[in-house]
């Protein structure tokens, strides 16, 4: 009990925001899984991009936190909630619910959390202290330094990256282009 | 960061959020009186001297009226709707700059607070971020209501702004090349010059801006989610009492804050013509301190009328346009702004290269010529013979 009581007690204030948006994280992201209805999965789910974004902003990285945001909170899941309004939600779907889907899904969630633990327990994968050898550059996460990172070191990945984004996009509009003769609505 | 500088930036804060309610409070009243002007009636002048109080009789009676709840409605996010609207539409003021700063001695420091929520580095990337958030009030409400117009103009929000946010972000693209950064006070300052303001440099980048955020505030000719012709009311068709009140007045809201982004981005902010020369005699004559604020002020002031001019341009046009059909709203998304979005990217990328700022002229020119050209070369229409009586 002490040990906790001194635990919280040499915390600074970063660190208690830390704890708190921790909480949330882990609270809304078990909402996610747990809700029986999927709209409120899915602004769980929100809820759960906007604490990782905190959590980005706590690490100084401000650029991903607003580009997590703006991308995956305000356009990938406006998309899935639109998707979803139109799912006839009274019909129960029993079909996914079996005991083969609920083991399965057992056994590959348990294999994932036997490997992150595994990731986490190498040695190498293990964060940097502030006090390492590494001065702190306060810089890091900023648009100018992410910009000329990739820009310079990375450009390889990030024209291929672009390029399979074009791909993606020139596919999607193949799929769904009107055929000739053929109405939907 | 210390005490004195939190209160003033504490007083500030609260400063503009309660101005940009106040500013919605009364552009209900203005954009009634605006309509009552545009056709010719008188509008409201009832209540008060020329009918000033009207807003707040109006709240009243929003607040007085039954609050009802569909019973088959799902009763939470009935709720979070409203919220979810006007939480979004209020968090979009934190970042934009209304003035430049302010200076003050206290225990003998010297002090200088920025008129400005918060300055962030990432400043446009912000206010997008919390616009693309917005839709989502329009969403949860039209979808919780259990209702089929409802959950058809909650649908028709969504794809609207998703679409419009794209030709939105491209445009801005444009100015973020010409100024080197995404914080709002880097962009303002850029434009001190007058014949450097962004209205100048990215005309074209101007029309497709404020034409995307008449989509993005579903303000006529873009209000298609409350269509009432074809959808009864809408989103918002299954909300009465302050729930109602509560989407009208984010409506509002996002205007005002459109607006200011516009002014902002294109208008240069809170710079007007010979403002140096104002500035260098004000603190000549009034003494660093107080010459420099009341250069704030006049500063403020200008931004304000750029504010209201952009307001008044948003009822102006939902009074003389009518509504758009939602083919020809996604045709216009799609297929024009997004395409001469990445062309004015490309061809502000191009005259940075070679040192020239009006390249962007080029594609306002080439369309001109073209217009002038098709309606040239259009078939005359056969005069209709008129009906003698």
């Amino acid at each position: 009990m002490t040990e906790i009581i001194t635990f919280f007690k040499g915390l600074t204030g970063t660190g208690y925001l830390f704890l708190i948006l921790t909480a949330l994280t882990l609270f809304s992201a078990i909402g996610v899984v747990t809700a029986r209805n999927p709209i409120y999965s899915v602004l769980a789910l929100i809820a759960t991009f906007f604490c990782l974004s905190g959590h980005y902003i706590l690490l100084n990285a401000q650029f991903l936190a607003a580009v997590n945001i703006i991308v995956y909170a305000g356009a990938i899941m406006v998309l899935f909630l639109f998707t979803i309004m139109f799912l006839n939600l009274r019909k129960d779907d029993e079909e996914s619910k079996t005991n083969l889907t609920k083991m399965a899904s057992v056994i590959v969630g348990g294999l994932l959390m036997v490997m992150l633990i595994t990731i986490f327990r190498a040695k190498s994968a293990q964060v940097p202290t502030v006090s390492s050898t590494t001065p702190f550059n306060s810089k890091t996460g900023l648009v100018e330094t992410l910009g000329n990172l990739l820009y310079s070191d990375y450009i390889l990945p990030f024209e291929l990256a672009s390029v399979l984004f074009l791909i993606a996009m020139v596919g999607a509009v193949m799929l769904g282009k009107r055929e000739t003769g053929d109405r939907h609505f | 960061m210390d005490l004195t500088v939190l209160l003033v930036k504490g007083g500030i804060i609260l400063a503009i959020f309660g101005i940009s309610l106040l500013i919605a409070t009364y552009s209900t009243y203005a954009e009634r009186k605006v309509a009552a002007f545009l056709q010719d009636r008188l509008g409201p002048n009832r209540a008060g001297p020329w009918g000033l109080l009207q807003p707040i009789a109006d709240a009243g009676k929003l607040f007085f009226k039954e609050d009802f709840i569909p019973s088959q409605a799902s009763k939470s996010l009935f709720i979070l709707g409203p919220c979810l609207a006007m939480l979004t539409a209020l968090m979009s003021s934190a970042v934009i700059p209304f003035g430049d700063s302010i200076r003050f001695v206290w225990d003998k420091v010297n002090y200088e607070v920025n008129v400005q929520g918060i300055e962030i580095n990432i400043g446009v990337l912000y206010i997008f971020g919390v616009v693309s958030l917005g839709v989502y009030g329009v969403m949860v409400g039209g979808w919780a209501s259990n209702n089929k117009f409802s959950l058809l103009g909650a649908i028709r929000a969504a794809s609207q702004n998703i679409s419009y946010e794209i030709a939105l972000g491209l445009s801005l693209i444009a100015i973020l090349m010409m100024s080197g950064s995404l914080s709002l006070r880097a962009i303002i300052d850029e434009q001190a010059s007058f014949f450097e303001w962004n209205i100048f440099t990215q005309p074209l980048g101007f029309v497709i801006f404020l034409t995307c955020s008449f989509a993005e505030c579903n303000r006529t000719p873009f209000d298609l989610p409350e269509c009432e012709t074809e959808l009864v009311g809408g989103y918002h068709t299954e909300y009465s009492s302050m729930k109602l009140g509560l989407y009208l007045f984010s409506e509002y809201i996002n205007m005002f804050v459109s607006s200011a982004f516009v002014s902002a981005l294109y208008f240069g902010g809170f710079h007007y013509p010979f403002i140096n020369e104002v500035n260098a005699a004000l603190e000549k004559s009034m003494g660093a301190i107080a010459g420099h604020n009341v250069a704030t002020v006049i500063g403020i002031a200008v931004f304000f009328s750029k504010i209201f001019f952009f307001i008044f341009f948003f009822m102006w046009v939902r009074w003389t346009l009518p509504r758009f059909r939602y083919d020809q709203l996604m045709n216009l998304g799609w297929k024009t702004f997004i395409p001469l979005a990445i062309l004015n990217v490309v061809i502000t990328g191009a005259g940075l290269l070679y040192n020239f700022k009006y390249a962007t002229w080029l594609i306002a020119i080439v369309m001109i010529v073209l217009a002038v050209m098709s309606t040239a070369r259009a078939p005359k229409r056969e005069a209709i013979p008129q009906r003698t009586v």
